[in-house]
């Protein structure tokens, strides 16, 4: 009985955007990283093209972080006070790409500098080949002070700074333009409020295919619902041909895990819980996991283990590629 | 696809002779679209308008209820792609797999631990839905002892899978008025399968790698006059599990094509398949194994994902405690809007600093919302602190306000003599700086 499968022909299709540059393109990069460029939802492959699969990114800080799970400073315990050899160690736990997170203030509790944010973007690029995004500590005038530094002293590296917002995002589209870098895109799970962010950066002279977004998600049981329909409908309207939606999307599901109960909490808790470890790792997987069916074209996370089932999964999506003709 | 009260109207009489109640056949037309009226009111429709009336009334995907002593589990009757277009309505019933060939005593533990198994999620409480028997043995009388094993301790609905039909008889014989699961039916045995499932008033799990194969069956079946079955597309990966699912789905959504118009199940041992099962259309799950800390985030997603997003996510208004409060300790006070007790649970949660957290009943408005629209207001908060008896559990009576709602604190110190009225920060975000600089000085 054969059987006609109902096809979309979507008129939109996802923006590619490639993070990194290698030494012939002005970088100093190993690989680069290209995401984006699906002309249909999800890993549909019956009816478009993922010509990218999503990619995970492992995030690490520039010094032992304050607030951390335990289990996360365990997993990365030889290297966390180094983010040179923490990045390394993240390579060779399976990372796509480095996210470098700044912090407020250095191991002496001082405030950071520009120098020393400079010295440490140096370092990890030293230590990895891979692409690299470099978030500042999220204050506006700090982040707009270390990142305008850090993307001046890596010209050409194509790596992508973070984060712009509503309220803050001029100085850093500015510095990302003139110095061949890319921006993040950071708005609060609402979709017009997306659109026009990625509005106001492009109309200052930013490339479309030089942004990433950030719809922000939640974790697991702390709203996730809402940050995965707002993705779904971000990618349907990037679908349809909506301009302004086509991004690719990066999303955070290692940070909104590990900072729920469930992930950072291992005594006094329900013992329906289970075990503390593995209860925190398939937290961040699941709400990883989840926003990768949604549409997320890179992941950030934080665990070693999460990273493996992540990348896991991704190949066994993309694997059904070689299933349709 | 329900039909329009135009097209309902143009295969009735058109006669408006008033006899079932309405002035004229378009009223009652109208009155049937919105399915609060039966076609049976009206004494002159032909077979033929009958027949089509009742097929177009039929929901795309059909309800399928597993039922056992006091349980129910319900798939099927979805109506969208995306659970932003309306909502997704029957959560997935997750059922643990259990092997006859495990000893009886093993079962017998396992399966009071799975019926046992409640985690409370904002107030809800979230449990397995039952057990999916597995004949691995291919021993009639094993499978019944494992039935029977798990009978003994719990009286959750059950499916039960064999490649041998004729080794389910014996196992469904103890069971008394249920509507159990069987399969899996195929190309070989679904003859076998279909005399079984009348037999014994079971829904039938159908299984094939294409969806042609599954189409076929469940034609083949109907004919039998097997109706309640339940979709078991075999993908080769992940992808094409989701491609698979995607496609009955759409087939039955947007195609309105009968034949695979029923509930699909999920057999699932990654993580990944879990979590795809749950956002991408599966209407059963049967888990490889159980662990409570897969069980609980399981749970959770299915949650989130079957809530509604035309209504806005509650918690449940009471005192929710963070980072075990002494009665020294402030009160905080919010709205019941989910989104909005997250993230100040969240902040709180994460400062490391002690809280009452007091959610009051704003009917799940966020603080701003709420206080326009006259829910969240002195007279409220008062209501919410007395109902939590909270003069009687705090010693150092103090409140802490939204700062959103600054301009409530006169009124509350009116309603709430004896307590000092602290104002907030506006943004949650801003709670624990607000502990260190405010709150832990004086």
């Amino acid at each position: 009985m054969p059987v006609e499968i109902p096809k979309e022909k979507w008129p939109g299709s996802v923006l590619t955007v490639t993070l990194g540059a290698l030494p012939s393109e002005g970088g100093t990069r190993k690989r680069v990283v290209t995401v984006g460029g699906e002309t249909t939802l999800p890993f549909l492959h019956f009816e478009g093209e993922i010509p990218n699969p999503p990619v995970v990114a492992i995030e690490i800080k520039d010094r032992k972080p304050d607030d951390w799970s335990p289990l996360l400073l365990e997993a990365w315990k030889d290297v966390i006070d180094d983010p040179a050899q923490w990045a390394a160690a993240a390579e060779a736990a399976g990372a796509d790409l480095i996210v470098l997170a700044l912090s407020l203030t250095n191991r002496n509790g001082e405030p950071t500098t520009p120098e020393e944010a400079v010295a440490n973007v140096k370092a990890v690029l030293g230590a990895t080949g891979l692409p690299l995004i470099v978030l500042g500590p999220g204050q506006a005038e700090v982040d707009n002070t270390l990142l305008v530094a850090v993307s001046e002293a890596t010209k050409g590296e194509r790596l992508a700074l973070g984060i712009c917002e509503d309220k803050n995002y001029r100085t850093i589209v500015a510095t990302a333009m003139a110095n061949g870098h890319l921006v993040i895109a950071r708005t609060p799970m609402d979709v017009n409020l997306a659109k026009q962010l990625n509005i106001l950066i492009s109309d200052m002279g930013l490339p479309l295919n030089c942004i990433l977004m950030d719809p922000t998600t939640g974790a697991l049981g702390y709203g996730i619902e809402y940050g995965y329909s707002v993705m779904e409908r971000l990618r349907l309207a990037a679908l349809q041909g909506d301009k302004m939606t086509q991004l690719p999307m990066i999303v955070t599901p290692g940070f909104e895990a590990w900072k729920a109960k469930e992930s950072k909490v291992g005594e006094g808790v329900p013992k329906a819980w289970g075990d503390w470890l593995s209860r925190a790792i398939n937290w961040e997987t699941l709400t990883a996991l989840t926003l990768i069916e949604a549409g997320a074209d890179i992941v950030v996370l934080r665990h070693p283990e999460s990273v493996k089932r992540v990348k896991a999964a991704i190949e066994e999506l993309m694997a059904a590629k070689t299933l349709v003709s | 696809m329900a039909l329009t009260g135009i097209q309902i109207y143009k295969l009735l009489p058109q006669t408006n002779c008033k006899e079932c109640g309405f002035p004229t056949c378009l009223a009652f037309a109208m009155k049937l679209a919105a399915k609060q009226v039966e076609l049976s009111a009206c004494p002159y429709v032909s077979e033929e308008a009958k027949a089509q009336l009742e097929e177009s009334a039929a929901p795309p995907i059909r309800l399928i209820t597993l039922k056992s002593n006091g349980y129910e589990v319900k798939a099927g009757n979805e109506v969208v792609m995306f659970r932003h277009e309306k909502t997704f309505y029957n959560k997935p019933g997750l059922f643990v797999k259990l092997q006859s060939s495990a000893l009886e005593e093993e079962v017998k533990s396992l399966a009071k631990r799975i019926h046992d198994y409640c985690v409370n999620y904002v107030g809800i409480e979230l449990q397995v839905d039952g057990f999916a028997v597995e004949d691995d043995t291919h021993q009639p009388d094993k499978l019944k002892a494992t039935l029977a094993a798990i009978r003994s301790v719990s009286n959750k609905p059950v499916m039960i899978f064999s490649d041998y039909p004729e080794n389910l008889g014996p196992a469904l014989e103890q069971l008394d008025n249920e509507v159990p699961l069987i399969g899996c039916a195929t190309s070989d045995n679904w003859e076998k399968f279909a005399d079984l499932a009348k037999r014994f008033k079971a829904a039938l799990a159908v299984k094939a790698d294409q969806i042609e194969t599954l189409a076929e069956l469940t034609e083949k079946i109907k004919g039998k006059g097997v109706e309640d079955l339940v979709l078991v597309p075999m993908g080769k990966n992940l992808g094409h599990e989701l491609m698979l699912q995607t496609q009955l789905r759409r087939l039955a959504l947007k195609a309105n094509y009968r034949p695979v118009g029923y509930p699909t199940l999920a057999f699932c041992s990654s993580q990944a398949q879990m979590v795809q099962a749950i956002a991408k259309y599966a209407g059963f799950l049967v888990l490889d194994a159980f662990a409570e800390d897969l069980l609980y985030p399981l749970l959770v997603l299915r949650q989130n994902i079957y809530t509604d997003p035309q209504k806005p996510i509650q918690v449940q208004p009471g005192l929710y405690e963070i980072n075990n409060p002494q009665p020294t300790d402030p009160v905080l006070v919010t709205t019941n809007f989910s989104i909005t007790y997250f993230s100040v649970a969240n902040e709180v949660e994460s400062s490391g600093y002690p809280a009452h957290l007091l959610v009051t009943d704003a009917e799940g408005m966020s603080v701003l919302t709420a206080w326009a629209a006259g829910k969240f207001d002195a007279e409220r908060i008062a209501k919410a602190v007395r109902a939590a008896n909270l003069e009687e559990k705090i010693t150092r009576k103090r409140l802490v306000l939204p700062g959103a709602v600054a301009v409530l604190s006169g009124e509350v110190e009116a309603e709430l003599p004896g307590w000092e009225v602290r104002v907030g920060p506006r943004e949650a975000v801003d709670i624990p700086k607000f502990y260190k600089q405010v709150l832990q000085v004086n």
